[in-house]
């Protein structure tokens, strides 16, 4: 218990001490507790629920636009700012620009979760292979949507609101980020943590083991399924809100609705690490950022191919991912202590 | 002297298959009723159709004066009507504690139980339960690792766990050894005496049927041949020959 706690220590002091450490990666950072919140979210349906889904960019482009656009539109007109490239008519003032920023955020985490609770009735009755493709094609339809509203740009994209004027530098704009990506990260992942170990971590766990039963048993899974998609949704647009701002520039399908890059991350980095399991999606995204960026570094031209090899690797060898691998090798260690005498008792009824 | 669950004129087609035609029978309260038939006379067709898993063609399904024919498998279980399966189903990847935990009737259950804790005397209560059906041993294997026969077991404690008002059984001692049958009976006979629970139940092996049941109904072919106590049963000429094949 202890060591635990020690664990989360120096895990919480890295990552307040990171952007000082190693200020010249402070983006790339930031962008990779993005990806371990997409992970973890991704693996409330892909891993504790078995619901494979390639939809929750829908939530993550969805959160990036939504923020964008109250950022702007709370104070200038919306229509003028995209048609102009509107950063050089209009610019915020520091309070306004933090106002908007926040206000942003928050509503590109509840819309996203309203649209997840709409869209989720609708299709969370679907099981297995159709709930997934159904997903597949929402999140590409997602895209081809937003590319065609003129308000935000329609292909074109629109910019989010540059950093004020007047109160620092691009340091400090890159340490605001870093900051907010982290507690998100934080965040998501005590919130996750809390939410497993209640009722609707053992509800999910029986619908991905048998959802037949567990309906048979009383429970109304559709409930619980809602609920984790909604969940799900709030984190990822809130990280959706956040990269929206911080890469400056929103196109519809190459930065919001990137099923092709993000959307794919998601389901790799979770299953890399482990589906089903808290630390897997973590270590999972982790791992994943530091091959991603070490590929687009040492192979360029090749980096698909590598990342398409490394997935083979660890669809064929490690096929539970890292987390499951470490629970096969040290069973002890996840306190799963199977005593040989249990396993082989004879059942008696007397 | 009144019915608990109370079919009337069922029907169930599945294609041209007639797996239940016009079905009619009453369960008194308390009482332990037999089902059975031959291999794919619609046994298992008339559980479902009484659970809820599909919908019935024709006829009524009551619980309690309730009807239930039309309600989602969810709603009818919460009333108190629970089945196993033949086909064993539990949650292959949790230990077995786990399986029962979930398998409590939460004190609340509404948008807000979602995140709700889990009480901790659900464990004691799990763990005297399995202790029951034998499997106290097993508590903390994964349930996935069971044989079979374990897995019926789980699966009737996991009933249990739930405390229905009723409980529809599909061949609970399928897969079962014989050393275990009489545990299995006498287990069953204080479900219904000590907890209370109105017993359905289909069994192949005729002596645990007879042991058990104070009532029996005979399908064969989708149809209703017989019902009255183990004795007229037995002796009844439509079954044994439903059950040496002769029309
Ligand atoms: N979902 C289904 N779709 C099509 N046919 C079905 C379905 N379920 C059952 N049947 C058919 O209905 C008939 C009755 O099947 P049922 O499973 O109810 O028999 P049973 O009495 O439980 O048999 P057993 O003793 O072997 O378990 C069979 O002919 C079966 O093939
Ligand atoms: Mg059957």
């Amino acid at each position: 218990m202890n060591q635990k706690i020690i664990l989360y220590l120096c895990l919480l002091a890295f990552g307040i001490a990171a952007p000082f450490l190693f200020p010249a990666f402070k983006l790339q950072i930031s962008i990779m507790w993005i990806l371990v919140v997409l992970s973890l979210t991704w693996d409330v349906q892909g891993g504790q629920m078995g619901y494979n889904t390639f939809g929750n960019i829908m939530f993550f482009g969805l959160g990036m636009y939504i923020c964008s656009s109250f950022q702007i539109g709370l104070f200038f007109p919306l229509a003028e700012w995209t048609a102009s490239g509107g950063e050089k008519t209009f610019v915020h003032t520091p309070t306004q620009f933090f106002q908007g920023f926040f206000i942003g955020l928050i509503l590109a985490a509840i819309i996203p979760a309203i649209v997840a609770a709409i869209i989720g009735y609708g299709i969370l009755g679907l099981r297995g292979h159709y709930f997934a493709i159904c997903t597949l094609g929402l999140g590409i339809a997602a895209g081809e949507f937003a590319g065609g509203i003129e308000l935000v740009g329609a292909g074109q994209g629109m910019t989010s609101p540059p950093w004020p004027k007047g109160i620092g530098d691009t340091e400090l704009r890159s340490e605001f980020f870093y900051y907010i990506c982290f507690l998100l990260m934080v965040f998501t992942f005590l919130f996750l943590r809390w939410a497993y170990s209640t009722r609707f971590g053992l509800v999910l766990n029986a619908i991905r083991d048998n959802e037949d039963k567990a309906e048979a048993m009383g429970i109304n899974t559709m409930r619980y399924k809602i609920t984790g998609w909604v969940v799900s949704a709030f984190f990822v647009g809130m990280a959706g809100g956040l990269m929206g701002n911080m890469i400056g520039y929103i196109e519809p399908v190459e930065t919001a609705f990137a099923g092709r890059t993000f959307g794919v991350f998601m389901v790799l980095m979770a299953i890399l690490g482990g589906k089903g399991t808290l630390w897997g999606p973590v270590i999972g995204a982790i791992a994943f950022h530091i091959f991603k960026e070490g590929f687009w570094t040492f192979f360029l031209g090749w980096q698909y191919v590598a990342l398409g090899a490394l997935i083979v690797v660890v669809v064929i060898f490690f096929p539970e991912g890292i987390m499951g691998w470490l629970r096969e090798k040290y069973p002890e260690r996840f306190g799963e202590i199977i005593d040989e005498e249990d396993r082989k008792a004879q059942v008696e009824l007397k | 002297m009144r019915p608990v669950l109370s079919v009337e004129q069922v029907y169930k087609y599945f294609g041209g298959v007639r797996a239940n035609e016009n079905i009619s029978m009453q369960v008194e309260q308390g009482s332990i009723v037999g089902l059975i038939g031959p291999n794919g006379s619609g046994k298992t067709t008339l559980f479902n159709s009484i659970v809820g898993t599909h919908p019935i063609d024709k006829g009524s399904i009551k619980f309690e004066n309730k009807e239930v024919s039309t309600l989602p498998i969810p709603v009818i279980a919460k009333l108190g009507l629970l089945r196993t399966f033949q086909q064993t189903r539990i949650y292959g990847k949790l230990n077995c504690i786990d399986n029962m935990r979930i398998s409590a009737k939460p004190a609340k259950d509404n948008l807000f139980s979602v995140f709700s804790t889990i009480p901790v005397e659900l464990s004691d209560k799990a763990e005297n339960l399995l202790n029951f059906v034998g499997l106290y041993q097993k508590r903390k294997l994964r349930a996935g690792d069971l044989s079979f026969g374990q897995q019926k077991l789980l699966e009737l404690a996991m009933a249990l766990m739930n405390e229905p008002k009723m409980l529809l059984l599909d061949e609970p001692t399928a897969g079962i050894n014989p050393t275990l049958i009489n545990g299995i009976i006498d287990r069953l006979i204080k479900v219904n005496k000590e907890f209370g629970i109105t017993l359905l139940v289909i069994e192949h092996n005729m002596r645990v049927i007879m042991s058990l049941a104070q009532k029996i109904f005979c399908l064969a072919h989708g149809e209703l041949i017989a019902e009255g106590a183990p004795e007229k049963i037995k002796n009844d000429k439509r079954v044994i020959n439903a059950y040496l094949g002769a029309q």
